[in-house]
C-alpha cells in the first residue's frame, strides 16, 4: 500500500500465508479488514501491480508473489 | 541518468556537473521544482513524498528514456526527492541536452508533464498548523500531460485498471 492508501490501511507491506489464489480472492479480503478501502482497491484510478508488474485483471496468486496498490500518482 | 533517494538536492551542482565536457550540445535546459511556501493559500510547512522502491525508479528511467529517444536528446538527467522535503527546497530537477534549444525546451516541458501525473510517488502535504492533505493531480496537470500525446504515447502512462 501507498500513499493515501497506506494511511488508511495503518501499514505499508505485509505478509499473508496463506496466500490468496487469485487477485480478486485479495481484494474481498483487504476490503473486507478495511471496508473503507473497498472502493479504491477496486477503483479504475487504482494502479495495481503484481511482482512490479502491471496487471489489469484478475490474476492467480501465489507464495511469494507481492503485490501493490496504489493511489492516483502525483510527482515533481 | 534518474537519480532517486532522500538525499537534498543541490540543482546548482548537478547543472554545472551535468553541462561538462559537452561540445556537441547546443542547449541545456534546466528545470527545478521547489516545495512552495503557499498552497491554495495556506502555508507549507514541508512535503513528504512517498514512492515504491524498484517500481519507481524502473519507471522514471522507462519515461527518460523514451524522452530521449522521442527528442533525439544527448543526454537528459532527473534527480527526484523523496521522503520529508522541507518548504523552499527542490524536489526535482530535470536537465536535458541537445542539439538544438526546442528539442531540450520541449523535452524537459513533456518530461515534468508525466512526472506530474504518472510517475509512482506520492505526496502528502503538511501544512504549518499541522494539518496533512495528500495532494492528487488536478484537471490542469492532466491536460498539460495530454499535450505530449501522441499514438504511441500509451506505452508512457500506466493505464487504470479495470
Amino acid at each position: 500500500m501507498f500513499g493515501r492508501y497506506a494511511e488508511i490501511a495503518g501499514w505499508r507491506e505485509r505478509e499473508l500465508a496463506p496466500a490468496p489464489s487469485k487477485l480478486s480472492e485479495l481484494v474481498a479480503l483487504l476490503s473486507a479488514e478495511e471496508p473503507a478501502l473497498g472502493p479504491d482497491l477496486r477503483g479504475r484510478w487504482t494502479l495495481v501491480t503484481r511482482n512490479l508488474e502491471q496487471v489489469r485483471h484478475d490474476v492467480p496468486l501465489g507464495p511469494g508473489d507481492e503485490v501493490a496498490f496504489m493511489p492516483p500518482m502525483s510527482g515533481g | 541518468v534518474v537519480r532517486i533517494g532522500p538525499g537534498r538536492i543541490d540543482a546548482e551542482a548537478l547543472l554545472t556537473q551535468f553541462g561538462r565536457g559537452r561540445p556537441d550540445a547546443g542547449a541545456i535546459v534546466s528545470f527545478t521544482g521547489l516545495v512552495r511556501a503557499t498552497s491554495d493559500g495556506v502555508a507549507v510547512a514541508a512535503l513528504d513524498l512517498d514512492h515504491y522502491p524498484g517500481f519507481t525508479e524502473a519507471q522514471v528511467e522507462a519515461a527518460a528514456e523514451r524522452t530521449l529517444s522521442r527528442f533525439e536528446l544527448l543526454d537528459l538527467l532527473v534527480a527526484h526527492r523523496v521522503g520529508p522535503i522541507p518548504s523552499g527546497e527542490t524536489v526535482v530537477v530535470v536537465v536535458a541536452a541537445a542539439e538544438h534549444r526546442r528539442a531540450a525546451f520541449e523535452a524537459t516541458d513533456s518530461l515534468m508533464d508525466w512526472l506530474k501525473v504518472a510517475a509512482p510517488f506520492w505526496k502528502r502535504e503538511q501544512a504549518s498548523d499541522g494539518a496533512v492533505r495528500w495532494i492528487e493531480p488536478r484537471s490542469k496537470d492532466h491536460a498539460d500531460a495530454a499535450r505530449w500525446e501522441t499514438p504511441n504515447a500509451d506505452a508512457g502512462r500506466p493505464e487504470p485498471g479495470g
